[in-house]
């Protein structure tokens, strides 16, 4: 029984779950004020393009995003297997690409900023 | 004397109704569909931000539909109940041992709901919440 | 001492006529302070010299009588009467095969057990002329909490990964392997990694917590575990990603 590679896919859930316990409630937070129409003053294009525009800004938002939607589609997987889909490498293929995508889409995206 | 051990198969798809405490483990596995959902949300957010003024405001206005305020209504209690399980689970994660005694493991938990309530208000402050 | 007639619904199953288990009634006049297995042992004494299940000590320290009483894994000598209203039902430890009654066969999990060798394998062997091992305080508490298993195969009946992939080492014997590698006087991780750090192994587990909270012992498996999920994710960046790192 050889080892398992299981950390390339497990650490960066682990370190996404972390990344979406500290931001992602506060961000959904923003989101659903603007959603019921108070936009905070901090969700306007100035001061969005403003912090997207510079480095840091940029690095923070890629690794939220990418880190939390690895962490997700990982979890997902483990769900799928739950819920009895046992087509266990399908379904983590699936999930994966699509979480990958995203991150490189994101990616794209804020070097446009 | 042979044995006949009788083996029982556990029902692959419905497992999870046999205890209490497996209905809250899948309902924290959940999260994970309307977290993975609302990162979606950000990833076009981000296309929106980078396409100009005209696309960022429409996106912002986009949000205000009902199906929006429910969809973030489900994506706050997912997110703050993925928080709560991630945080209780430090202790058990990452113990700290201090010369022979553990440090007790509400200590290590509290101190991750501590930063998490300083950084959320942080970011709310930095956002012009108040 | 107060009387109570107790209803026991108690799953059978006989290897040598049946093809499937099923539940049979009794009716028990038992003392409002007795625990389930002080009932079974009634109606094996009284109403049904047939009935099998496993027990010893009575006190909570053999892990013998581990049941299912009403679908939560117990010790049936540490399941309280007056904890229980209605009809109790006493079912074998989930995930094991049926033997005979409430007689499950462990076999699997004490295969399981050896695969971890969960003993310690001294760092660098010494005579005895030599003395003991040594040890300070804060060393031992590093893992004692993980001693105090006591093979009752409760976290087995519990955990649902391993009910639903029997493979998976599981709660009880990795955390026994998590003990072994805290202590100071091993040097054998590296041998248990070859179990530990397979799939069969740590990454079968999802994190249920299942296992903990039936423990009778307070082991707590469940932070072996995602301990182990850690440093063997470590071993992996170690051997993968750092040049001459690959042990």
């Amino acid at each position: 029984m050889a080892k398992s590679h299981k950390p390339v896919v497990w650490f960066p859930f682990a370190a996404g779950g972390t990344v979406i316990a500290f931001f992602i409630p506060v961000i959904v937070l923003l989101t659903f004020l603007a959603a019921l129409g108070h936009v905070p003053a901090g969700l306007s294009y100035e001061r969005m393009h403003a912090f997207a525009g510079n480095g840091l800004g940029k690095l923070i938002v890629f690794g939220v995003v990418a880190l939390s939607l690895w962490s997700s589609a990982h979890r997902l997987r483990c769900t799928c297997y739950d819920f009895g889909l046992r087509a266990d490498t399908l379904a983590a293929t699936v999930l994966y690409v699509a979480a990958i995508a995203g991150s490189i889409a994101s990616a794209v995206f804020l070097l446009r900023i | 004397m042979s044995r006949n051990p009788l083996v029982r198969e556990v029902p692959p798809t419905t497992w999870y109704f046999r205890q209490p405490r497996y209905l809250r483990y899948m309902s924290r596995e959940i999260t994970s569909i309307f977290v993975g959902a609302y990162c979606v949300l950000l990833v076009v957010g981000l296309q929106r931000l980078s396409q100009g003024q005209a696309a960022w405001e429409a996106f912002l206005l986009a949000l205000k539909s009902a199906d929006s305020i429910v969809f973030h209504v489900l994506a706050l209690a997912a997110a703050v109940y993925h928080a709560a399980t991630w945080f209780n689970a430090t202790q058990k994660a990452m113990p700290v041992q201090i010369g022979e005694d553990f440090v007790p493991g509400n200590v290590i938990s509290g101190a991750h709901y501590v930063a998490w309530m300083v950084l959320s208000v942080a970011i709310l402050y930095l956002a012009g919440v108040f | 001492m107060k009387e109570r007639t107790v209803q026991l619904e108690v799953l059978r199953y006989n290897p040598d006529t049946d093809t499937e288990a099923h539940f049979q009634r009794y009716e028990v006049v038992c003392q409002e302070e007795w625990v389930v297995l002080d009932a079974l042992n009634k109606v094996k004494a009284d109403i049904d010299p047939t009935l099998n299940y496993r027990w010893s000590c009575h006190m909570a320290v053999c892990g013998s009588c581990g049941m299912m009483i009403n679908g939560e894994p117990k010790l049936s000598c540490h399941a309280f009467l007056r904890d229980y209203e209605g009809v109790i039902r006493v079912e074998p430890l989930a995930h094991f095969p049926i033997e005979r009654d409430l007689v499950t066969a462990p076999d699997d999990f004490m295969e399981k057990l050896k695969r971890v060798k969960p003993y310690v394998i001294p760092k660098e062997k010494k005579p005895i002329s030599e003395g003991e091992y040594k040890q300070t305080p804060a060393q031992l508490m590093k893992f004692r909490q993980y001693s105090m298993c006591i093979n009752c195969m409760l976290c087995y009946a519990a955990c649902p990964q391993y009910g639903l992939t029997p493979k998976f080492i599981g709660p009880a014997a990795l955390t026994l392997a998590h003990r072994y590698n805290l202590d100071s006087r091993d040097g054998g991780r590296k041998e248990r990694q070859e179990v530990v750090a397979t799939h069969e192994g740590v990454w079968e587990c999802t994190f249920v917590g299942a296992c903990s909270e039936v423990c009778p012992a307070h082991v707590d498996p469940a932070s072996a575990l995602q301990q182990m999920k850690i440093t063997s994710s470590i071993d992996w960046i170690v051997e993968h990603l750092i040049p001459g790192g690959k042990s």
